[in-house]
């Protein structure tokens, strides 16, 4: 009978306490070799990805399909006094215009409607028309009216914090978002023989998932079905149920394949409320789809930060840390919650006294909106950088600095992590990039105006996923299996793992196990972010597996006359009589009939910490004379517990590293301070890495299960390996040049502007 | 009512579709599409080829990438009329039969595609560098897609299975690795 537990949730950081739903009992974890768990598989939807048959929400064509286009603000901050659509209308074609003044009442976020009475950033959403073909749409947006009052704004965080800004927010600008105090840090610092005071910028970088935000929504007259590329599907039902004021039961939402999301496409957005209002409105499907630079005005973005620490040194070379405060401030655009980049701080190092506060600052910017590892990308920049800078200082070697500062007990919380393998981390990633080799000061490059360095940083993140997630299996009669659930595979393989999981419980073949997943027809599932999907959902599928072997086992049982004890299932075939059987002969005893189990993923362990750790080398050269950075090797490594799929997870940590390589080198928005523009919302001006940009990467994990975190043994990956790189890189730069590059992207105007402060 | 065009910014003069013939992967199609449409939208819309992907429409991602007479370009800032009497060949192209293409089978078994946005464009890219070039080096093969973008993978996986492609993919094969870049191997403790 399904039960409801207490239990903390966590996302992102997050912690919630909330009901979950369980039912029967939890596994025990594995124990001894697998055989399919743990090996390198190829996805099982490779065929669809390589083949052109995958389809995307942007492929979705439905007969009679109409297009939305947004009317988007030129203006930074502008009150919207009057819109008139009457020019839209009448251009052949235009089928309605939606508005302030005309729109249903749609809450959606926290606000009445999706169009606000003050628009707050260039490119916020004004109205929207919708029309036959997307070109008449694109036409009759200029055809809108809109009558502005234009207010002053503010777009950039140090002009929004400063006393003669305009204050956007009656509380103003700035407002506290997270505070840690342990100890007594002032005093620390006072008594520091060594103090290290440095200020770290981060800037904004843009997501630019490679296909854009988009939602096709069809209205049946009795149930809307919405096609949307998203990382929730149960999300984005609760944004248009919200919106739309539609029971459940009437929504459904379908996210087959999707080209990228990293943490931008976690609900229902604008288009989708936009496009399943018209599609209400005028009883024909509707297409709403971003174009490259609608994504990047409107689809969120990482904060940029300004960070301040003070950490302090005690002791000479055998010395300690004293004292560390760290005071950040993110530029939240409009967005409404702002992720904490003194996370890493709180929770990294043993430091008795520490101090930390995060700030939220509005601006008339675009929202933020989660990205992969939001505030720990930004956070860990800042104290790795610092750190490296106090180690060489004080002398001390910056990979002994940290081994002497390890904690096997989360600060924050007082808790000891179900496990914690970041010193095997240290000790595999020295070993790989040959950290005995690094000098102070760096060493040579390749050329006479190169220097080489190397550098490295460490990494926490959550992962450990959690309640509530459900599966169910379906066992048909040809001894092949369906995984029914409400997840997502954004790209990271989730179908893949999941097959896995359930063939390595069930005792069938991976090839046997088809994954239906991306519909909220199907039990719930979680959003796919914050590196919880396979620790959340993957417990529950193990469970439905087993359920579904035990109702095999029991039915052959019974037509083979034999005890159940006495039987087991491997590779197919029911073993343990002296008879071998398969389940297709089980079944023709039967009828045409589907075994179905359930599972459902039950709490984590209560009084424990549940974190991922890693940390990143990187050797690199630099240009003295440019100041260009040519990166010649990263390792990573990872303590994630077991290790599902060593194909998949690399592939996680490549890709982690390639968008950490972006934000440390390449990636910035560039905003314009009069008007509020964004200046490069494309790829040809906002630097993406290409495959130039990508050194030889090697990944290696620690690989071992942590059997308290769930019955998999399985942490999540998906954050993990972006949250290093920018500082090891730093660090390197620093070792190669005697330069400390403080402010991210490290691009070469910023490495020579170092050069320059280091020889002051 | 404005008629079409009336002034419209944006808004192209009233035309009405005209007949293109067009080859594409092996077979010819006669379709009715208004002339300044890409060949991105008809393949797209009109022959419901949806394989060729769009990231930007602005030829800067490489998400459309198409052959065009065996050379890789840019489907969307390509108008049909450019390509009349040429062979067009899509991803959906690229398999003979059910029978896979190797790069298509290098990309599955490599892992180089991810979300799979990318995949359609990144494989068209390199069955023109293939077929150029049956035996490239690591070089030839970073220019052969460095137009073509890639947010999720890290691009290792990518040129992996073009090499693994390239040099027959079976037994044997010797995936190319760059100095000590090992993959995927996971160390025990």
């Amino acid at each position: 009978m399904p039960r409801v537990v207490r239990t903390r949730v966590e996302l992102e950081g997050r912690m919630t306490d909330e009901l979950a739903l369980v039912e029967g009992k939890d596994l025990p974890g594995w124990t001894g070799e697998r055989t399919i768990v743990g090996t390198p598989t190829t996805r099982i939807d490779g065929a669809q990805r390589v083949t052109g048959r995958a389809r995307y929400t942007q492929d979705i064509t439905l007969p009679g399909m109409l297009h939305v286009r947004f009317v988007r603000s030129q203006h930074a901050r502008a009150r919207v006094v009057r819109v008139d659509d009457t020019r839209a209308r009448e251009l052949r074609g235009v089928r309605a215009v939606l508005h302030r003044s005309n729109l249903p009442k749609a809450p959606f976020r926290g606000e009445e409607t999706i169009f606000r009475e003050e628009a707050r950033f260039v490119g916020e959403e004004v109205a929207a028309v919708c029309a036959e073909s997307e070109e008449t749409a694109a036409a009759a947006i200029r055809l809108v009216d809109v009558e502005y009052e234009v207010l002053p704004h503010v777009v950039d965080l140090e002009d929004a914090i400063s006393e003669q800004a305009p204050r956007l927010d009656e509380k103003g600008n700035v407002s506290e978002s997270g505070s840690h105090s342990r100890g007594d840090t002032e005093r620390a610092l006072r008594d520091a023989d060594v103090v290290v005071d440095a200020t770290y910028r981060t800037s904004t970088q843009l997501h630019n998932s490679l296909e854009t935000h988009g939602a096709v929504a069809h209205w049946d007259g009795e149930r809307l079905t919405v096609w949307e590329s998203t990382q929730h599907v149960f999300g984005v039902r609760e944004g248009l149920h919200l919106a739309l004021g539609l029971p459940y039961s009437r929504i459904r939402v379908i996210c087959e394949f999707m080209g990228g999301g990293f943490g931008s496409k976690g609900g229902a957005g604008k288009y989708t409320i936009a496009a399943a209002l018209f599609a209400r409105q005028l009883g024909a499907p509707v297409r709403c789809v971003y174009t490259r630079e609608e994504e990047n005005l409107a689809a969120g973005n990482r904060s940029a930060t300004l960070q301040h620490i003070r950490v302090g040194w005690t002791g000479g070379r055998t010395g300690r840390i004293s004292g560390l405060e760290h005071i950040s401030y993110s530029n939240s655009g409009q967005g409404r919650w702002v992720a904490d980049p003194t996370g890493p701080t709180n929770t990294l190092y043993k430091i008795a006294d520490l101090s930390t506060k995060s700030y939220r600052v509005v601006t008339n910017a675009g929202s933020l909106s989660a990205f992969r590892a939001p505030g720990y990308v930004e956070g860990t920049f800042a104290l790795e950088s610092a750190l490296d800078e106090l180690a060489e200082q004080v002398r001390v070697d910056p990979l002994e600095l940290r081994r002497r500062h390890a904690t096997s007990i989360d600060p924050l919380m007082a808790l000891r992590y179900t496990q914690k393998r970041l010193l095997d981390c240290y000790r595999i990633g020295a070993k790989e990039i040959g950290w005995s080799r690094r000098k102070r000061g760096g060493t040579p490059g390749s050329a006479e105006h190169r220097r080489r360095g190397m550098g490295m940083a460490s990494q926490i993140w959550f992962g450990g996923g959690g309640p509530p997630a459900f599966a169910t299996v379906h066992l048909n009669p040809d001894g092949t299996a369906v995984i029914r659930s409400g997840t997502q595979d954004i790209g990271t393989g989730t179908r893949t793992i999941l097959a896995q999981i359930c063939a390595e419980e069930l005792g069938i073949g991976v090839t046997d196990v088809r994954v239906d997943i991306g519909d909220t027809d199907a039990p719930y599932g979680p959003i796919s972010a914050g590196s919880l999907t396979l620790a959340s959902v993957g417990p529950a599928v193990r469970q439905a597996a087993a359920d579904a072997r035990e109702q095999l086992l029991g039915a052959a049982a019974g037509v083979l006359e034999v005890g159940k004890r006495e039987l087991r299932v491997e590779g197919g075939r029911i073993v343990g009589t002296s008879r071998q059987t398969t389940i297709e002969e089980i079944f023709d005893q039967l009828k045409n009939y589907t075994v179905i189990g359930r599972g459902s993923r039950f709490p984590n362990p209560s009084e424990t910490a549940l974190n991922t750790f890693g940390s990143h080398f990187v050797q690199l050269e630099v240009d003295v004379r440019t100041g260009e950075v040519f990166l010649e090797k990263i390792v990573a490594v990872h303590d994630i517990g077991r290790v599902v799929n060593p194909l998949t997870a690399a592939s996680q940590v490549e890709g982690g590293i390639i968008q950490a390589i972006g934000f440390a080198l390449t990636e910035q928005r560039v905003l314009d301070r009069a008007t509020g523009r964004v200046l490069n919302a494309d790829l040809e001006e906002y630097k993406v890495p290409t495959v130039r940009d990508v050194p030889p990467i090697v990944v290696r994990f620690v690989d071992v299960p942590d059997r308290r975190a769930n019955n998999l043994g399985a942490r999540g990956l998906g954050e993990p390996p972006i949250i290093p790189t920018a500082a090891a890189v730093a660090n390197a730069i620093a070792n190669a040049t005697g330069a400390r590059v403080r402010t991210t992207p490290m691009t070469p105007d910023r490495v020579m502007a170092a050069f320059a402060a280091s020889r002051a | 009512m404005t008629e079409r065009g009336d002034g419209v910014e944006g808004m192209p003069d009233p035309v009405t579709k005209q007949l293109t013939t067009l080859r594409v992967n092996g077979e010819t199609h006669t379709v009715a599409a208004e002339p300044h449409h890409t060949l991105l939208e008809v393949l797209r819309e009109e022959l419901g080829l949806t394989g060729t992907k769009h990231g930007c429409e602005l030829g800067e991602c490489g998400a459309c990438t198409v052959l065009v007479d065996g050379v890789p370009l840019l489907s969307c800032l390509t108008l049909p009329a450019q390509v009349r009497g040429m062979e067009v060949t899509t991803v959906e192209g690229l398999a003979d039969g059910p029978r896979l293409h190797p790069l298509q089978t290098a990309f599955a078994e490599e892992g180089a595609a991810q979300c799979g946005y990318c995949t359609p464009g990144m494989l068209m890219a390199a069955k023109a560098l293939l077929d150029a070039n049956p035996q490239p080096t690591l070089e030839d093969m970073q220019q052969a897609i460095a137009g073509n973008l890639c947010r999720c993978t890290g691009y290792t996986a990518i040129y992996e299975a073009i090499a693994k492609a390239a040099s027959g993919g079976g037994a044997g094969a010797q995936p190319l690795r760059r100095t000590g870049a090992g993959r995927a191997s996971a160390s025990h403790t």
